[in-house]
């Protein structure tokens, strides 16, 4: 760089940098589905990522149509969310919530294990039909996939933000995330919500696996971008949906960026820790996130 | 609301308004005041999003005195109970204590300033026993750094041997010796609340705040612990502002009582002209209460 | 957080110290007589090493209450400033070296404990993840750390003390042995104090121990400086006792769940816990292997090995939360007192 600034290559890492965020966003979206009515930080969501994209991809590698591959891993999402919130949530209701993340520790453990041990553990190619050739607007160049994967993100958000809204099951959602104790007082069945909720956590843990597997391939490394996300996470309040879309977007902007203009002097990767210290930095400021609620001591 | 509440509180005590206040007054102002009123609270106000809880209320507690707080549910007792603690700040107003005075009561020094406190939900350390529980409430005379602890001799020792003393002998004033060796979060509801009694009361403080000590008992329970309440005044001389429900148990309790209704005190004396009070009558005796209390008021 | 009783209630009746004194009666003259090499190298070393993690890891969260994900970090702290020290300041004592990395480690832990100041809960578990990946990035990326190893992998000098080479097998055993020992008794002169107590007053309430005058924001620095020192020593153990040649990615975050597992398992807020879960996550994976093969026969390979490993161990962390929240520790004095009651 002699003297001017590169601002067309500037923009293009930082939209480069804002789409992945966007892939972050995805995972994080699925935390917050649970946070917001059960109070589980749920570290087993990078596991349930892998599943569904392991499972997913290899149905496909059996021979099956795409639709019917797709249908089979939905169920299976679902079943899995069933499951843990009868074989796990429910015997530990009424734990503190540090007792139940770490029930989540295990759940990953267990996820990631089985979901290798019936599939292996070899790499999978996943191709959904998308061609990654570079658009360029006005001089920047964009990836297709990081569009499409945008666009999903968007549909899925404008989805859950509907249902939420609309649907009586989204209204029994919403009381249950204000209120556990109101929301039992007035009949609403906790076990079956949280059912629903980590079923529909299944669902978008599928989404984000289709999207990073194949970017990615479908292997192990999958689970751990339950790592990428818990800095959106911390960044954007743990219960907050928006909070979630604009801390992916800092965070994958950040890191880009970072990785481009600053990595040299740190002699390189230092993605692996940049998103916390941005995170942390961010939380010594403003405790409660960007959207979190601050609520007020009860004593 | 300012007439009677000016009369019945303002009795004794006046309130040194044009006295310099330090911004942010964390090491609060000696005053010199009546030396008989160890806590006041003046014209206190405080909202929580946006829902008044407490609007322009004064509070004069003198020494050795037990004042009761009362009012129906959400009346704004345990704000200004928080208020006083330091856990809460208030929008408006000030509070002083032994003749400091602060804007926002420093919750880390209250030890220090000689006060102490229970909660309305029970806050007991419940992984400890109830020896170790109460030897906790003595941690602010606890100078010994934790090299030195885990040493233990010297300075170490004799705080603990002392912190364990001090913590014996409440617990046998307070009759817990039998359990005291038990893990506090095991214990029955109403022990627990003794137990935090006790802790309150190990580091022989000048003022306790007590939030709702008899909350959630039987009349026998209740019965008890008013009695304790008593023997502490009685036996330390230490002032208790007290929060309750049941009117019963405070009419028989306390030296002076002050009504709040919808975060307002429209009431503050002797407990006989609080009772005869129409106010009182009005938001208070007539509405929220039946049965069981009455019977136990009169 | 569970509701653990400090356990030396009454640190001076008989049972307990002659319990102890049997365990070390047995620890120091019984297992060197008697144990292989095997048994020593794959064993028991290595479970001195993690017994003494978890521990350190068990003050910060089993008693004060604070999650941390970071423990491998602090353990690889450790490992690689008692190799700076002992290669760059040849000739200083080993007891030196082990006090200057459970130091190192102590600060970069303070540092990282910082946040604990503002945040609580899940927020501060998630920043115990940064030290995380801090520290194994500058470990892997800045080569002076290794001497020049463009992979970060060092190997450590043999050990002595005052003359006394510990080089053997049972020397390094008998080192690590006393190491532990020695801060297991510290650790539990100090969990009896009032600075034990003030841990777990913050933990069980942090409102209250603030308004009895529980200096809230020293005492958790201070877990996390003690935690930390104690993880770095154990770190230097992992890597001077028994590995002998290590990596940075050999403390990664599979490495602090580990540690964390084991005070799951084992007892939170329990000094014996930490020993009883490091014995299991020791154990259990032979255990495992030898079933599969006897069971499976050819079909168990080292991929399913691993695999199953992974969901047994998620597996007990879920059926001891739901069953045994005390862990190891709750079950074995249940099973004490039935079959010696009045002990």
């Amino acid at each position: 760089m002699d003297g001017g600034f590169d601002w067309s290559f500037f923009v293009e890492v930082l939209t480069g940098g804002l789409l992945s965020g966007v892939m972050y966003s995805l995972v994080a979206i699925g935390f917050v589905l649970i946070y917001k009515t059960s109070g589980v930080l749920n570290f087993a969501q990078g596991s349930m990522v892998l599943f569904a994209a392991l499972t997913f991809v290899s149905l496909l590698e059996k021979g099956m149509p795409f639709a019917v591959a797709l249908a089979l891993t939905l169920i299976a999402m679902i079943l899995l969310g069933l499951a843990i919130e009868r074989a796990v949530l429910r015997p530990l209701v009424n734990k503190a919530p540090i007792t139940l993340f770490m029930a989540t520790l295990g759940l990953a453990y267990v996820i990631e294990g089985s979901a290798q041990l019936i599939w292996g553990t070899q790499v999978h190619g996943l191709d959904l039909g998308i061609e990654d050739v570079p658009l360029e607007f006005s001089g920047v160049l964009v990836s297709t996939f990081d569009l499409f994967a945008a666009g999903v993100a968007a549909v899925m958000v404008i989805a859950l933000t509907l249902f939420f809204r609309y649907t009586r099951v989204g209204l029994a959602f919403r009381a249950v995330a204000d209120d556990q104790f109101a929301a039992l007082a007035v009949g609403l069945r906790l076990p079956h919500i949280w059912a629903t909720v980590w079923a529909a956590a299944g669902i978008v843990a599928l989404v984000a696996g289709l999207l990073w597997g194949a970017r990615l391939g479908v292997q192990f490394s999958l689970s751990l971008i339950v790592l990428k996300a818990l800095p959106v996470l911390v960044l954007g309040g743990f219960d907050s949906i928006a909070g979630a879309i604009v801390g992916g977007l800092i965070i994958g902007a950040t890191e880009k960026l970072g990785e481009v203009y600053i990595g040299d002097y740190f002699g390189g990767g230092i993605e692996s820790w940049l998103a916390y210290a941005v995170a942390l930095v961010f939380l010594l400021i403003k405790p409660s996130g960007l959207f979190g609620q601050k609520l007020v001591e009860r004593v | 609301m300012g007439v009677e509440r000016g009369a019945v509180a303002f009795e004794h005590w006046a309130y040194p308004h044009d006295l310099p206040l330090e911004a942010e007054a964390d090491e609060g102002v000696s005053l010199p005041v009546d030396h008989e009123a160890i806590v006041a609270a003046h014209a206190i106000s405080i909202s929580f999003g946006g829902v008044k809880a407490l609007s322009d209320v004064d509070l004069t507690v003198r020494a050795g005195q037990i004042h009761a707080i009362i009012g129906p549910n959400g009346a704004g007792k345990s704000s200004l109970l928080n208020v006083i603690g330091g856990l809460y700040q208030a929008d408006h107003g000030t509070v002083s204590i032994s003749g400091r005075r602060f804007r926002k009561v420093p919750t880390q020094r209250l030890a220090r300033l000689g006060v102490a406190r229970t909660f309305q939900n029970l806050a007991l350390f419940k992984g400890l026993s109830v020896l170790d529980n109460v030897v906790t409430g003595r941690v602010s005379a606890a100078r010994a750094t934790f090299v030195e602890n885990i040493i233990g001799l010297g300075r170490a020792r004799r705080e603990e041997e002392s912190a364990r003393a001090a913590a014996l002998e409440i617990i046998g004033f307070l009759d817990l010796a039998e359990v005291k060796d038990r893990v506090a979060g095991t214990l029955p509801y109403g022990i627990q609340k003794r137990v935090e009694l006790a802790r309150a009361l190990v580091s022989k403080p000048r003022l306790v705040l007590l939030d709702e000590p008899m909350a959630g008992m039987t009349a026998t329970e209740k019965q008890e612990m008013a009695q304790f309440v008593k023997a502490t005044r009685d036996s330390f001389g230490t002032t208790i502002i007290l929060i309750e429900h049941d009117i019963g148990v405070v009419m028989g309790l306390s030296d002076r009582v002050a009504v709040l209704d919808y975060g307002r005190k429209i009431a503050d004396g002797s407990p006989e002209e609080v009772q005869k009070d129409q106010a009182v009558i009005d938001a208070y005796l007539g509405v929220a209460h039946d049965g069981e209390s009455q019977q136990e008021a009169a | 957080m569970t509701a653990v009783t400090i356990e030396s209630r009454k640190p001076f009746s008989l049972p307990g110290w002659a319990a102890t004194a049997a365990v070390l009666g047995v620890a120091y003259v019984g297992v060197p007589l008697l144990a292989s090499n095997y048994v020593l190298e794959a064993l028991l070393i290595p479970f001195l090493a993690l017994s003494l993690a978890a521990l350190g890891l068990n003050v910060l969260t089993g008693y004060a209450g604070m999650v941390s994900l970071g423990s491998a970090a602090f353990m690889a702290v450790g490992a690689y400033t008692a190799y700076n020290v002992a290669l760059r300041l040849p000739g200083t004592p080993l007891p030196l070296v082990l006090a200057v990395a459970g130091f190192a480690a102590a600060a970069i832990g303070l540092l990282f404990g910082l946040p604990s100041l503002r945040l609580r809960g899940f927020y501060l578990a998630v920043s115990t993840l940064a030290a995380q990946f801090f520290v194994q990035w500058a470990l892997t990326k800045f080569d002076w750390f290794s001497n020049g190893n463009s992979s970060g992998v060092i190997d450590t000098p043999p050990l002595s003390v005052f003359g006394i080479g510990f080089d053997g097998t049972i020397g390094r055993y008998l080192f690590a042995l006393t190491v532990v020992t020695v801060i297991t008794f510290l650790v539990h002169r100090l969990v009896i104090s009032q600075t034990g107590r003030n841990f777990i007053a913050i933990r069980d309430n942090e409102t209250a121990a603030r308004v009895i005058g529980v200096p809230v924001l020293r005492t958790k620095l201070l877990a996390f400086g003690i935690s930390s020192f104690i993880i770095g020593v154990a770190g230097v153990l992992w890597a001077f006792a028994y590995l002998r040649t290590v990596e940075p990615a050999g403390f990664n975050l599979d490495r602090s769940f580990q540690i964390l597992f084991i005070i799951i398992i084992g007892g939170l807020a329990s000094i014996r816990g930490a020993f009883f879960g490091a014995a299991l996550i020791v154990v259990f994976p032979l255990v495992l292997s030898r079933l599969g093969s006897f069971l499976l026969g050819g079909l168990f390979d080292s991929g399913v090995l691993d695999m199953s490993q992974r969901i047994v161990l998620g597996a007990l962390i879920i059926i001891f939360l739901i069953a045994e929240p005390d862990g190891l520790v709750a079950l074995w004095d249940r099973f004490r007192r039935r079959v010696f009651p009045g002990t």
